[in-house]
C-alpha cells in the first residue's frame, strides 16, 4: 500500500482522475440542455464527484506519508469521514424536505456554504501555504489567497442576505444607505490597498490586512444584496451563483488544483449567463439591477392616468368561456405559487385537455424567484413539460388563442412595456396575452405589481378580472366544469 | 323600493324588461320586483318562473304605481298618463328623434332614463342596450337572409357538382355588423365588410371577414358612432358600393347615424344589377333604410327577383335571449344606481353615464346631455406630448475593438512576467470559461433551476481543498479545514439530491 502511495505515478493517476472528473462535470451540465438527457447528466455529475473524492483522498494519504508536518492518516481520514457524513446528512435532509417554492432559499443557502468554504480554505491555505512556493510564486499565492477570501466572503454574506430575504426573515424592500455606491467603491479601493500591505508585509502582522479585508468583504456582500428588492432576486441569486463559482476557481488557483479551476469556471460562467438572461428579460442592465431595484431611486413610476374601467367576470362565465374554447394559454406568475394554486391549475388543465382543448402554459423568464422556478413548480404539480412553453415559443400563438388565463402575473403581461415608451418597464419583453380573444386575469385586487406600474391590460376591452384568492377561484372553476 | 315590469303594449313586441333570472338579481340589490301578469309569456317566461324567483305577479295599475317602472319600448301616451310624478321610468326612448315624448315625460314629472342614450364608453358597455340588441339583430339578420336565400351559405364539392360559397357583403362594422359577420362566417359564407371608420378594419379581419378599403381619406370616429360622410367621400364610396353589392349574394346593411335618417347607400339601379335570388337585409329600415326600395317591417321582392328584407323587429324574433340580455342591462343600470345595495336608487348627475341617460327629471328637461369624449378612438387633438428624449448616440463600435486590443496587450505584458505554473492554470481557467459559456448557453430555460442546484453541487468540489488541509498538524488549520469539508459536503449531497428530485418531477404528457 505504502509503495503505491509513495509511487511517482500516483500524482499522474490523481491528475488523470481529475481530468475525467472535469469532463464528467461538463457532461453533467451539457445533459441539462434537454429534458431527455437531464437525469443522465446528474448521474455523470455524481460520478465525477466520486472520482474527484477518491483521487483527493489518495492524494491526502500520500501527503500524510510524505510530508513531515502531518497527523497520522487514520485521524485525518476519520475527520474527513465524520465531517462528510454530517454534511451529507444535513444536505440530504434539506434536499428531501425542501418545498419547491422554497428552492430559491435553498439555492441561496448552498451558495453561502461555497462562500464560507472558500473563505476557510483561503485562510488555511494562508496558514499552511505548502512547501513548493518560493519567490514570485509565493507572492502570487498570497494574492490568490487574498482574492479568494474576498470573493468567498462577498458570496457568503450576500447569499445569507438573499436567503433571509427570500425566506421572509428579512424585509425584502431595498436597504438604502446614503452614498451607497460610493461606499461600495470605497470598500473596493481599501481592499486593494490592503492587498498591497498583505503582500509586502514580511513580518507576522500580515494577517491583519487579511482579517480587515475579510470584515470589509463580508460587509460588502451584505450591503450589495440588502440594497436590492425582492423581485430582482432571480438576478441576485444567479449573480451569487456566479460568485460562488469564481470563489471556487480562486481556491483552485491558490491550491494549484485544475479541477477546482475548471469547476469554478463552469459554475461562474453558468451564473453569469443566467444573470444576463434574467436582466434581458427585464430589459435592465446588470449594473442597474445591482445598483438598486425599481423605484428605489425615488422616481414616481407612471403618471396617474385614466385607464377606463375594468370589468369583472364570474366563475361560471369563465367556466363557459373555457369549455367553449379550442385553445387556452395559462400565463402563471409568482402569485400563483404564493397562493399555492399550481395544483388546482394542473387539475384545471387536465380537465380541459380531457375535453380536447389545446392547453398550454406560457412562462416568462422572470416568472418566479429563480430562473426556471415556475417550470419546476408546474412540474411538481405534474404538468407535462411539453405543454410548458417559453415566452418566445408562445408569443406568436396568442393571436390564435381563444382564452388566456393570467394567474398571479402582472408586470410580465403588461402591454405598456410594448406600446408605451414612457412606461418604466418600456422595452421589457412581455407575454402578449392581450392578443388572445379573451383574457381572464386572476388577481386579489387592482394593486400594481413589483415594478409599481399600472397595467393597462386590466382595462382592455377583451380583458375581464376574476378577483379573489387564485387557488379558491381556480377550484371554483374546476368544480363548475365538473 | 318597488320595481314594476309591465307587459309591453306595442303590437308584436315579444320582449319583457326582466326575466326570472334578472329579476332575482334586482331583488339582490334590495328591490321589490312586481310583474304584470303574463308579461313574460311571449318571451317564453311563464309567471310561475317569476314567482319562483320571488317576483309578485300583480295587475297593471299596481305595476304602473311602482316607484320604478322598467320596460322595453318607449311609453305610449296612455302609459305616461298612468305614471305618478316622481316615478323613475327606464326604457328605450330614442331621445334624439322624439322631442314630443321627452316633453310629455317632462310634463309628467317623472325621472326618465333612456336605455338607448348610454354614452359609448367602455365603462358603460355593461348597460348598453343598443349594443346587446344590435348583437342579436346582426345574428338574426343573417338567419333571415339565409331563410330567404335559395342556396346554401357554405361551399361544397359533392357528387352532384360543386357549390360555391355564398358571398356576403356587410356594410357597417358596428356591433350588429360584426355579429352578422360572425354568423355568416360560421355558416360558411365568404364575407367582405366595409365601414367608414378605418380603425375597425382590424376587428373585421379578426372575425374572419375581408375589409374593403376605399381609396380616400377616411375619418376617425369621435363619439363611437359613424358620422355622415362628406360629399366627396360619398362620391368615392358610391362606386365601391355599386361594385361590392353587385358581386354579393347577400347584402346586410347596418349604417345608422344618430339623430338623423339612415344614409341611402344602395340605389335601386345597383339592386337591379344583383343576381336574381340575391337577398338584402336592411337593418336600418326603421330609420328610412340604407337601400332604395326597402319597406320598413316588410319583405319585398323586386322585379329583378332580389329580396329586400326590412324587418324592424329582428330582436323580437329572438325574444328569450333578447329579454335576458335586455334584463341584464337593466340590472347593470340598477347596480350603478344602487351603490348601497339597499333598494334605493340614487341618481348621480355628475357621472357621465347617468347624466347621459337622464332625459328628464322633476319637470326639468335634461336632454341633450353635454357631449362625452369616448375612448373608442384616440382624442383628435392629444395634448402635445413631451418631446421624447433624443435616442442615446450609438457607441462607436471601434471603442470596443480598441478596448479589447488594449486588454489583450495588458494581458500579454502581465503574462510575459508571470511564472509558467500560473499561466498553465490560467490556460485551464480561460478555456473552462469558454466551455462553460457554450455548454450553459444550450441549457433550456425550463431546466435553469436544476442547473443552479447542479452547479451548487459541483461547486462543492471546493471540499478538495479542505480534505488536503485537514491532515496538517496545526490545529487551527485542521479545524477550519474540517468545517470547510462539512459545509462543502452539504452542498454536494444537497445539490445532487435536490437536482435529482426535481428532474424526477418533469414528465412528458
Amino acid at each position: 500500500m505504502d509503495e503505491i502511495l509513495l509511487s511517482e505515478h500516483l500524482t499522474g493517476l490523481v491528475q488523470g482522475l481529475y481530468i475525467v472528473a472535469g469532463v464528467l462535470f461538463i457532461l453533467a451540465l451539457a445533459g441539462l440542455s434537454k429534458h431527455e438527457t437531464a437525469r443522465r447528466g446528474n448521474t455523470f455529475g455524481m460520478a465525477g464527484m466520486v472520482l474527484a473524492l477518491v483521487a483527493t483522498l489518495l492524494l491526502a494519504a500520500r501527503n500524510a506519508e510524505l510530508l513531515p508536518d502531518q497527523r497520522p492518516f487514520a485521524i485525518t481520514l476519520t475527520l474527513i469521514i465524520v465531517a462528510m457524513l454530517v454534511g451529507a446528512a444535513i444536505g440530504a435532509w434539506r434536499a428531501r424536505t425542501v418545498e419547491m417554492t422554497q428552492m430559491p432559499e435553498l439555492i441561496a443557502m448552498l451558495h453561502s456554504f461555497v462562500g464560507l468554504a472558500a473563505v476557510l480554505v483561503g485562510f488555511t491555505s494562508y496558514f499552511e501555504p505548502g512547501a513548493a512556493d518560493v519567490g514570485t510564486m509565493a507572492a502570487i499565492h498570497l494574492a490568490e489567497v487574498f482574492i479568494g477570501v474576498f470573493i468567498g466572503a462577498v458570496t457568503l454574506t450576500g447569499s445569507v442576505v438573499a436567503f433571509l430575504k427570500l425566506s421572509g426573515r428579512m424585509k425584502s424592500a431595498p436597504l438604502v444607505l446614503p452614498a451607497r455606491h460610493l461606499l461600495n467603491l470605497l470598500i473596493l479601493l481599501v481592499s486593494a490597498g490592503l492587498l498591497v500591505w498583505f503582500m509586502v508585509d514580511k513580518s507576522g502582522t500580515a494577517v491583519v490586512p487579511l482579517l480587515v479585508m475579510t470584515a470589509l468583504a463580508l460587509f460588502l456582500g451584505f450591503h450589495l444584496v440588502a440594497a436590492i428588492g425582492g423581485g430582482d432576486m432571480p438576478v441576485v441569486v444567479s449573480m451569487l451563483n456566479s460568485y460562488s463559482g469564481w470563489a471556487a476557481a480562486a481556491a483552485g488557483f491558490m491550491l494549484d488544483n485544475d479541477l477546482l479551476i475548471i469547476t469554478g469556471s463552469l459554475v461562474g460562467a453558468s451564473g453569469a449567463i443566467l444573470s444576463y438572461i434574467m436582466c434581458k428579460a427585464m430589459n435592465r442592465s446588470f449594473v442597474s439591477v445591482i445598483a438598486g431595484g425599481f423605484g428605489s431611486d425615488g422616481q414616481v413610476s407612471g403618471e396617474e392616468r385614466d385607464y377606463g374601467d375594468h370589468r369583472e367576470a364570474s366563475v361560471d362565465e369563465v367556466s363557459t368561456l373555457l369549455s367553449d374554447a379550442r385553445s387556452v394559454v395559462i400565463a402563471p406568475g409568482y402569485g400563483m405559487a404564493v397562493a399555492q394554486a399550481q395544483y388546482p391549475v394542473a387539475d384545471l388543465a387536465a380537465r380541459l385537455i380531457a375535453r380536447g382543448i389545446n392547453v398550454r402554459f406560457a412562462i416568462h423568464p422572470v416568472a418566479g424567484r429563480l430562473p426556471g422556478h415556475m417550470n419546476v413548480l408546474l412540474a411538481e404539480a405534474k404538468i407535462p413539460y411539453d405543454i410548458v412553453l417559453d415566452m418566445d415559443e408562445i408569443n406568436p400563438d396568442f393571436a390564435s388563442t381563444d382564452v388566456a388565463l393570467v394567474i398571479g402575473a402582472n408586470d410580465t403581461v403588461n402591454p405598456a412595456a410594448d406600446d408605451d415608451p414612457s412606461s418604466p418597464i418600456a422595452g421589457m419583453p412581455v407575454l402578449r396575452v392581450w392578443d388572445a380573444r379573451d383574457v381572464i386575469v386572476f388577481k386579489r385586487s387592482m394593486a400594481t405589481g413589483y415594478a409599481g406600474v399600472q397595467n393597462p391590460l386590466f382595462f382592455r376591452p377583451n380583458t375581464r378580472m376574476l378577483f379573489g384568492d387564485a387557488k379558491a377561484r381556480v377550484d371554483d372553476i374546476v368544480h363548475e366544469l365538473g | 323600493m318597488r320595481i314594476g315590469i309591465p307587459r309591453e303594449s306595442k303590437a308584436g313586441e315579444t320582449l319583457v324588461a326582466a326575466t326570472p333570472a334578472t329579476a332575482a338579481e334586482l331583488r339582490k340589490l334590495g328591490y321589490d320586483v312586481v310583474l304584470e301578469a303574463r308579461a313574460g309569456d311571449r318571451a317564453d317566461q311563464p309567471d310561475e318562473a317569476y314567482t319562483a324567483a320571488g317576483v309578485r305577479i300583480v295587475d297593471g295599475p299596481t305595476v304602473w304605481a311602482s316607484d320604478v317602472v322598467a320596460k322595453v319600448n318607449p311609453p305610449s301616451d296612455d302609459e305616461i298618463a298612468r305614471l305618478r310624478p316622481g316615478t323613475v321610468l327606464v326604457s328605450l326612448m330614442a331621445p334624439g328623434s322624439s322631442p314630443d315624448l321627452l316633453e310629455k315625460l317632462r310634463a309628467a314629472g317623472v325621472t326618465a332614463l333612456a336605455l338607448d342614450a348610454v354614452p359609448r364608453i367602455s365603462r358603460a358597455q355593461a348597460l348598453d342596450v343598443l349594443s346587446s340588441m344590435a348583437n342579436i339583430a346582426g345574428y338574426r339578420a343573417v338567419v333571415e337572409a339565409a331563410h330567404a336565400f335559395g342556396r346554401q351559405f357554405t361551399g361544397q364539392v359533392t357528387a352532384a357538382g360543386k357549390v360555391p360559397p355564398a358571398r356576403v357583403f356587410v356594410v357597417g362594422a358596428g356591433v350588429a355588423g360584426l355579429a352578422a359577420i360572425g354568423a355568416a362566417r360560421a355558416m360558411g359564407a365568404v364575407v367582405r365588410a366595409f365601414d367608414v371608420r378605418p380603425e375597425v378594419a382590424e376587428q373585421v379581419e379578426s372575425m374572419g371577414a375581408e375589409f374593403v378599403f376605399v381609396d380616400m381619406e377616411q375619418q376617425a370616429s369621435v363619439d363611437g358612432y359613424a358620422q355622415q360622410m362628406t360629399a366627396a367621400q360619398e362620391a368615392a364610396t358610391a362606386a365601391m358600393y355599386d361594385a361590392e353589392v353587385r358581386a354579393a349574394d347577400i347584402v346586410i346593411t347596418t349604417a345608422l347615424i344618430p339623430g338623423r335618417p339612415a344614409p341611402r347607400l344602395v340605389p335601386a339601379a345597383t339592386v337591379a344589377g344583383m343576381q336574381p335570388g340575391s337577398v338584402i337585409v336592411d337593418m336600418a329600415a326603421a330609420n328610412g333604410g340604407n337601400v332604395e326600395g326597402t319597406v320598413a317591417g316588410q319583405r319585398v321582392t323586386t322585379a329583378s327577383r332580389v329580396t329586400i328584407i326590412g324587418y324592424t323587429d329582428l330582436v323580437s324574433r329572438l325574444p328569450g335571449q333578447s329579454s335576458q340580455l335586455f334584463g341584464t342591462n337593466v340590472v347593470n343600470l340598477f347596480k350603478l344606481l344602487t351603490p348601497g345595495n339597499d333598494g334605493c336608487p340614487v341618481l348621480d348627475l355628475d357621472d357621465v353615464v347617468q347624466r347621459g341617460m337622464t332625459v328628464a327629471r322633476d319637470g326639468e328637461l335634461l336632454w341633450p346631455p353635454p357631449p362625452v369624449q369616448v375612448s373608442a378612438a384616440p382624442p383628435p387633438a392629444p395634448a402635445p406630448a413631451p418631446a421624447p428624449p433624443p435616442p442615446p448616440r450609438p457607441r462607436d463600435p471601434r471603442i470596443r475593438l480598441y478596448g479589447a486590443g488594449l486588454a489583450a496587450l495588458l494581458f500579454l505584458l502581465l503574462a510575459t512576467y508571470s511564472p509558467s505554473a500560473l499561466l498553465n492554470h490560467f490556460t485551464v481557467f480561460v478555456l473552462a470559461i469558454f466551455v462553460g459559456y457554450y455548454v450553459i448557453s444550450n441549457v433550456v430555460h425550463a431546466l435553469h433551476t436544476p442547473l443552479m442546484s447542479e452547479t451548487n453541487a459541483i461547486s462543492g468540489i471546493i471540499l478538495v481543498g479542505g480534505i488536503l488541509q485537514i491532515g496538517h498538524e496545526n490545529l487551527l488549520v485542521t479545524v477550519l479545514g474540517t468545517i470547510a469539508v462539512l459545509v462543502a459536503s452539504i452542498n454536494i449531497f444537497g445539490g445532487f439530491l435536490v437536482t435529482s428530485r426535481m428532474l424526477q418531477m418533469f414528465h412528458k404528457g
